[in-house]
């Protein structure tokens, strides 16, 4: 059965709840106008189980009704990941499963560009969106090299640390910078390594496509809303597919 | 010590002093080292007091580039205050601006004054920092008037809600509506990233990731906005920022010139969670919690972040050393125990079995170890799993435990933690939920005492016990707290003394430094 209903006490009774605030006083208008908004959402009969003022201007409600819309389960899109996301326990136990030591990761913001926003919620303990960053992972040894580092020195850096990944944030996009500066950086690291003993190369930033990873010269793109677990996750998954590939 | 406090939860007080005289002993080798360098903070807060404010066309700062120019010729060890006078006095420019301007653009050269060049030279600079330490004064009295005026916080402890739209003209009229629905204190959070950046913005802003940055002209929209909302209705509205980063002495400085009245400011936090160097940060810690204490400003600590990384039971007693260490740190400085908002959250895994008789526990050790200070008691962050509605029960719980533990501030836990910044609703729903409970079970304390040898009160003395161990181990270490620090002790994470951002703007001071602010606010 591919078509499903939203499901509140009986199979197929379609009820759903919703709350939200409209900029209105609170009044009879107020209450029809959430009444409105709840049917023009596809919610009918919707019953407005409670409204209340939120200041002089505002009231929020909590709506219950029945949409008349069908899913279809079969018809479902998503994009899977390739790789498995794993808790920073599990990083940390398939680093040492698989490399019987640190892996080391290497991270920048190279060129101009003084946004280090996008490496920091990604490196920095504090982390992004709930999840703390790859300094907390007590397998990774976490290299920040900060803002504005060229990519000789991102190169040379990486050969003295054996690094493992190297992580490059690219947020300023004035005249396609953060392509020009992905390909001259992907392209120092093919000359200044062997193909089988160059790091991963990872690039990250707001405007990347992730389509975008062979045209560049990198293994990957992250774009916005990339959380430290993902890039964890992936990092070891891609490494222990190396190891077992050599 | 009132009775009250050490009859709930019986600790022995000979184990009290053992923990805090401990913390004396990992402290006083940092306040040494602290008072033995200088960094570039503190020196730009130093002109900042002395009046130079603005930024060149390009936005930095003028105190940066005057620095930087000082810098050039006569090394940071000396202080910036004698090379910078001695030039005004030199007649190279009329007044600080003027002699910024003019060293940017290379006219000046500056030298370090000797004999009686020096000595004017250090009048002249006492006289213009001490105008800006006086008009720190008359802010601090102008609070006191307005609290009189319009009368304080109703109750304790006082509702702290955060406003974080990254335009500060978004966040002032949520700032008033939030006052309005009752709240007490309002923080601004910061941008992401400001605490990296070496130099304070300017004017007004309307662009931040995350949060609004910490400005002068931002600081001012902000008090001027909750002054005319104190006006309505009728009681003082405080404001929050953050005295972190790079730029604590600066930032700490406009603090007082614009009368905020609590900074967030952690000993360790810099450190730990933002990699700054460890004697960059126990530097300009000291310097802007002394200006702190003299604006009357409430700091609040940030022991809740160590339980965002490490489990909250294991790592208790890691909050309760770092609260003792604060405390030692931050009277050291001058501050009062009025003024310590030592902070600490509810982040135990709600699964675990007596999770909240831990929590008790927890807080309510703080409350007894502290008593006179206005704990800083932080919601659950980590164990908000975007199931707003578990999480508007678990956000009662935390306030509960509030209320019987009798901390100071609390800051309203959202149910949309995790989700989304707060919308209007969330922020109305988590105030319906504090006003319940503290209308509800506010006076339960006085019911509420802990059998003398429950579950409670032993794994109150477990954690002490602990804390206690962990500071002697901090002690045992060859360089202390710095090696400890290093050695991942606090939060799983390594930073060696030499290691972290801003090491370049520290400097060991020499034997002829003068820093007028510093002489200020040391002789209190």
């Amino acid at each position: 059965m591919s078509i499903v209903r939203p499901y509140g006490d009986t199979t197929g009774d379609g009820m759903v709840q919703l709350s939200f605030t409209l900029p209105v006083p609170h009044s009879k208008v107020a209450e029809g106008a959430a009444v409105q908004l709840a049917n023009k959402m596809g919610m009918d009969p919707a019953l407005v189980a409670h409204s209340r003022p939120l200041g002089p201007d505002h009231t929020f409600f909590v709506v219950y009704g029945r949409v008349n819309h069908l899913v279809d389960t079969s018809k479902v899109e998503v994009v899977e990941r390739d790789y498995a996301l794993l808790t920073p326990k599990e990083v940390n136990a398939a680093v040492k499963r698989t490399l019987r030591r640190r892996l080391v990761v290497v991270g920048a913001c190279i060129g101009t560009d003084a946004h280090t926003v996008g490496i920091d919620a990604i490196l920095n303990i504090k982390g992004f969106a709930g999840e703390k960053g790859l300094e907390y992972y007590r397998e990774l040894k976490v290299v920040n090299l900060g803002a504005q580092v060229s990519v000789p020195q991102l190169v040379d850096r990486a050969v003295a640390e054996k690094a493992d990944a190297v992580l490059v944030s690219q947020v300023v996009t004035q005249r396609d910078a953060h392509v020009l500066n992905t390909r001259e950086m992907s392209a120092a690291f093919r000359e200044a390594f062997p193909p089988r003993r160059r790091p991963l190369l990872v690039v990250g930033g707001p405007r990347f496509d992730e389509t975008m990873a062979a045209d560049l010269g990198v293994d990957r793109v992250f774009t916005r809303g990339t959380t430290p677990g993902e890039v964890a996750s992936y990092l070891v998954d891609r490494l222990a597919q190396e190891r077992k590939a050599s | 010590m009132a009775a009250r406090t050490t009859s709930r939860l019986q600790l022995d007080q000979a184990t009290v002093r053992r923990a805090r005289s401990l913390a004396r002993k990992v402290g006083q080798p940092i306040v040494r080292l602290a008072r033995q360098h200088t960094t570039v903070s503190v020196e730009r807060a130093t002109l900042r007091l002395a009046g130079l404010g603005g930024a060149d066309p390009d936005g930095t700062p003028w105190v940066n580039r005057l620095l930087d120019s000082v810098r050039a010729d006569v090394p940071l060890e000396h202080g910036v205050a004698l090379p910078v006078w001695d030039a005004l006095l030199r007649g190279e420019a009329e007044d600080l601006l003027t002699l910024a301007q003019k060293a940017s653009a290379g006219s000046v050269r500056f030298r370090l004054p000797e004999g009686r060049d020096a000595t004017r030279a250090r009048s002249a600079a006492g006289r213009a920092v001490g105008a800006g330490v006086r008009r720190i004064d008359a802010r601090r009295r102008e609070r006191d008037r307005m609290i009189n005026r319009h009368g304080d916080a109703p109750r304790q402890p006082w509702v702290y809600l955060i406003v974080a739209t990254g335009d500060i003209y978004e966040d002032i009229p949520q700032a008033q509506q939030a006052a309005r629905e009752g709240a007490d204190v309002i923080a601004v959070i910061r941008s992401t990233g400001q605490s990296l950046l070496d130099y304070v913005p300017e004017g007004a802003t309307r662009e931040g990731f995350a949060g609004t940055y910490a400005t002068q002209e931002n600081f001012r929209l902000m008090r001027a906005a909750l002054d005319e909302s104190s006006k309505e209705l009728g009681r003082y509205v405080r404001l929050t920022n953050y005295a972190s980063g790079l730029c604590m002495p600066e930032i700490a400085a406009l603090a007082g010139l614009e009368r905020l009245d609590m900074m967030l400011n952690d000993s360790m936090y810099g450190i730990l969670f933002r990699d700054i160097n460890p004697v960059r940060t126990f530097v300009d810690q000291r310097f802007s919690r002394q200006v702190h204490a003299r604006a009357g400003i409430i700091i609040n600590t940030g022991e809740d972040n160590y339980l965002t990384t490490a489990d909250a039971v294991e790592a208790a007693h890691t909050v309760t050393t770092s609260q003792l260490l604060n405390e030692y740190f931050a009277k050291e400085a001058g501050l009062a125990d009025w003024q310590l908002g030592l902070g600490h959250a509810f982040e135990i895994d709600p699964d675990l079995p007596d999770s909240f008789r831990m929590e008790l526990a927890h807080a309510l050790l703080a409350r007894e170890l502290f008593p006179k200070a206005p704990l800083k008691w932080m919601p659950p962050t980590r164990h908000m799993t975007g199931d707003i509605f578990r999480g508007y029960l678990l956000d009662g719980f935390f306030n509960l435990a509030g209320a019987l533990t009798g901390q100071g501030i609390l800051l309203v836990g959202m149910m949309t933690e995790a989700v989304v910044t707060p919308w209007l609703s969330d922020r109305d729903l988590a105030l319906q939920n504090v006003r319940y409970v503290m209308n509800a079970a506010g006076n339960l304390h006085e019911d509420f005492i802990p059998r003398p040898d429950g579950f409670i009160v032993q794994r109150a003395h477990q954690v002490l016990g602990e804390s206690i161990d962990l500071l002697g181990q901090i002690v045992d270490h060859e360089h202390g707290l710095l090696d400890a620090i290093a050695d991942g002790t606090f939060g799983l994470m390594r930073r060696p003394a030499d290691g972290g951002r801003g090491l370049d703007g520290v400097a060991r001071k020499s034997a002829g430094y003068y820093n007028p602010a510093s002489e200020i606010l040391e002789a209190k």
